[in-house]
């Protein structure tokens, strides 16, 4: 049914659709690489897909949260936020402070969500103190202050407990009494393991199929809502699109149901989502408060900004803080479902691995959105997932497989941040020449 | 009282006047715990001697006005790729240096064209080149990483006995393993002096520092300096600009084959990803700022910097045996002082 709407919508609104079509190439035109790019390694990878379908099942609902809080610095015009690393500390340090006080499960998470805050709105601040003072600069400062703030975390995690910080947990810290543990294990009785992921799991594909089949009426509905009112700007290809997408979530939702693969024994971690969901709310409803429309403005032009009565740098601040508070609670679900914190490591590629993800997804350093961050985490872990099996089957070694996804993680931001700056120029040259 | 005060800490630099008095407690710290400090000082005057030439490479590329190089990972994968090469031809012969200067040779014609290349990228985003930079030189090291393994190297000494590729670290023992630190080096009173090796640094830093008195030194000065003077005055500042960078990038890779060489082995992989950093604060220690810098402030911020680093190792190793303070240190320092060269980027002037 799906196809056979796109036809007509083809058919009676050609020239249009033509336009859109290149538009959405032109874009989108690196998730559309990369989606070809991660298809040929599912190809070459040969690994079995209820195996694929299930690691990246983990990795988006565990990865997501992370890559959200992305979206706000962005659109505030701090760039793409590298300080996440800043806040995952923030994260760590409420996982040891409830690990250390035995609170564990689901009393436990919310304890590491409520203790991270303090800490995670504190450095928020000091970030963007410095990100005001270097304005111009922001991704390298907020880079080296990542870098120097993991030189701090280890001094007072490695030197300060046990000598200043009278901590004396033989589960946490080293037999020296000295310095916290390399590595604490989560999965303990009072651990943190899956103490949000198993609060309540679900089927996936029953729940695809009900959001397939719910996303198709909505369209339907709002198309014919809007064609009574408007018919004349209605957007046929938009609908389509929408159309197309939600029917084929139904379609193979209920093929595999029907079918009894084994696609049915992977299960989704429904409060995870629900959480990721509600930041996705989030990042889109504040956008429609006179906050957000700050964050726009001063994220399109300081100097109109300020003129327009908006304080710049209390703006710039607040976004940052929000977006730290983010990071912590997105390194907390993270480690959750990993099982084991290591301290001195876990952190360190979080805000690499971030950024490459919402690139991938389209994003770039002045526009990001939502869609674009999730749609980057499933080609980010599809490509982590499939690239060192699909490096062995293509060229006998497996480790060139991993080296190509740490390339495409560095190079992919390498190449957006070479694009924007390439930009900027262009458009300063452009201005100059108005004049 | 005040302002003198304020005037003197002016003159010295904030950073430079905290680093020295980390120093100077750190090598107190060693005196009263009463380590051997023949052994320590040749360790400080090795490491300056090795770290030199890469702090060395900032100089054209801050003087030329493309900030610090924080690419400076491209230079030393030229570097290493010469010295595999020169090692893998058995170009290492005792005239050639047992393979050091067929190395610098080779790497030559690598780093001058890949910092061609990358000075022209350089030019089409001017204003925000360190962030590119850094990430440029994560891409290239995280790119050769591929390159290490699938390159044809077959030297029995480079090549894991099985399976494939290049060893994460060659030894340089039967080549041109401390072969400047050997050259016409002595003792003196416990202290090793490695002669060789600090002429030759010396030497690079006297040739930069003729070049800068050259009149396409001054012409690159300029254009760095103030862009739109420099075109007003006839000068081309986008070639200058390319030309600091190929210089910078020469000297990463000659700096890279002068490091391992008294360090002993080649380190591939991802050993070169971070290695600007020490690099940019080495030279800002010494006093530069992201767009000026001299000969001296290399000196100086080598000395400061790989000194205090090479102390702090066994005086940290008394207090806390376990756990890797000095290293810790070495990363708050390190970017401590590069955060604050970026927030004074555009205030002076």
């Amino acid at each position: 049914m799906a196809q056979v709407n796109e036809v007509k919508s083809v058919k009676t609104n050609k020239p249009s659709t033509a336009t859109s079509i290149k538009k959405l190439l032109f874009d989108y035109s690196v998730p559309i690489l990369f989606i070809v790019i991660c298809l040929i390694g599912v190809y070459f990878s040969k690994l079995p897909a209820v195996f694929i379908v299930n690691t990246l099942l983990t990795r988006i609902t565990r990865n997501s949260f992370m890559v959200l809080a992305l979206v706000l610095p962005v659109i505030a015009g701090l760039g793409l936020n590298f300080g996440l690393v800043i806040g995952a500390m923030a994260g760590q340090f409420a996982i040891l402070i409830v690990t250390h006080l035995k609170i564990g499960g689901f009393p436990g998470f919310l304890w590491c969500l409520v203790l991270s805050t303090p800490f995670a709105v504190i450095f928020g601040l000091m970030t963007a103190r410095l990100l005001n003072r270097t304005k111009g600069q922001e991704m390298i400062s907020s880079m080296i202050a990542g870098f120097f703030a993991n030189g701090v975390y280890q001094f007072i995690l490695l030197f300060l407990v046990g000598t200043l910080i009278p901590i004396k947990n033989p589960d946490l810290v080293l037999t020296r009494g000295i310095g916290i543990k390399n590595t604490i294990d989560l999965t303990t009785e009072y651990g943190l393991k899956y103490s949000i992921d198993a609060v309540f799991e679900y089927p996936l594909f029953y729940i695809l199929a009900g959001i397939g089949a719910v996303a198709c009426l909505v369209v339907v509905i709002d198309y014919i809502l809007k064609s009574k009112n408007a018919p004349e700007q209605l957007d046929k290809f938009k609908y389509a699109t929408r159309l197309v997408i939600s029917g084929a979530i139904l379609g193979v939702s209920i093929w595999v149901i029907t079918s009894g693969s084994m696609l049915m024994s992977v299960k989704l971690p429904v409060a995870t989502t629900v959480m990721i969901a509600m930041l996705w709310a989030f990042n889109v409803l504040i956008m429609k408060t006179k906050l957000g429309q700050d964050f726009r403005t001063v994220g399109h032009n300081m100097e109109i900004a300020k003129v327009s009565g908006i304080d710049v740098d209390k703006t710039r601040t607040i976004a940052m803080i929000i977006s730290t508070v983010l990071a912590a609670w997105g390194q907390i679900i993270f480690l959750q479902n990993i099982g084991t914190l290591s301290t001195y490591g876990s952190h360190v590629q979080i805000a690499t691995f971030a950024i490459a993800s919402i690139l991938l997804g389209g994003a770039s350093v002045t526009k990001a959105t939502s869609g674009q961050a999730i749609l980057g985490v499933i080609l980010f872990h599809t490509l982590f997932i499939v690239s060192p099996k699909a490096g062995n089957n293509l060229f006998g070694d497996a480790q060139i497989g991993e080296f190509f996804r740490a390339f495409v993680s560095y190079g992919v931001i390498g190449v957006a941040l070479g694009l924007h700056a390439w930009n900027k120029r262009v458009q300063a040259l452009r201005r100059q020449l108005d004049v | 009282m005040k302002d003198t005060l304020r005037k003197f800490v002016k003159s010295i630099g904030l950073p430079r006047l905290i680093i020295t008095l980390m120093f100077i407690g750190i090598c107190i710290a060693a005196i009263v715990l009463k380590l051997p400090f023949g052994m320590l000082a040749s360790d400080v005057i090795r490491r300056f001697g090795m770290f030199g030439i890469l702090a060395l490479a900032m100089v054209p590329s801050i003087q030329c006005g493309t900030g610090p190089n924080f690419a400076l990972p491209i230079g030393i994968i030229c570097g290493l790729l010469g010295s595999l090469m020169a090692i893998e031809f058995g170009l290492t012969s005792k005239a050639l240096g047992y393979g050091f200067i067929s190395a610098i040779l080779i790497s030559l014609p690598f780093a001058i064209l890949t910092g061609w290349a990358y000075g022209l990228m350089l030019n089409k985003i001017k204003g925000s080149e360190m962030l590119v930079a850094t990430y440029t030189g994560f891409s290239i090291v995280s790119f050769m990483q591929i390159g290490w393994v699938t390159l044809p190297f077959k030297h029995p000494e480079m090549i894991w006995p099985i399976g494939k590729g290049l060893r994460v670290t060659v030894s340089l023992d039967s080549t041109f393993g401390e072969f400047l630190n050997k050259f016409w080096g002595f003792s003196i009173g416990g202290v090793y002096i490695p002669t060789g090796l600090l002429l030759f640094f010396f030497g690079c830093c006297l040739l930069v520092w003729l070049f800068s008195r050259s009149k396409s030194g001054i012409e690159m000065y300029t254009a760095g300096a103030n862009p739109k003077f420099a075109a007003a005055s006839g000068i081309n500042v986008d070639k200058n600009r390319v030309l600091g960078t190929v210089l910078s990038t020469v000297i990463g890779a000659v700096g890279i084959i002068v490091y391992s060489l008294s360090f002993g082995y080649l380190q591939l992989y991802l050993a070169p990803l971070y290695m600007a950093f020490p690099a940019v604060a080495a030279v800002l220690i010494g006093g530069a700022s992201t767009s000026k810098v001299k000969i001296s402030h290399v000196l100086i911020g080598t000395f400061l910097f790989q000194g205090m680093l090479t102390i702090a190792v066994p005086v940290a190793n008394q207090l806390f045996p376990e756990g890797n303070l000095s290293e810790v240190l070495r990363q708050i320092v390190q970017n401590g002082i590069i955060l604050y060269a970026l927030t004074k980027v555009g205030r002076e002037a």
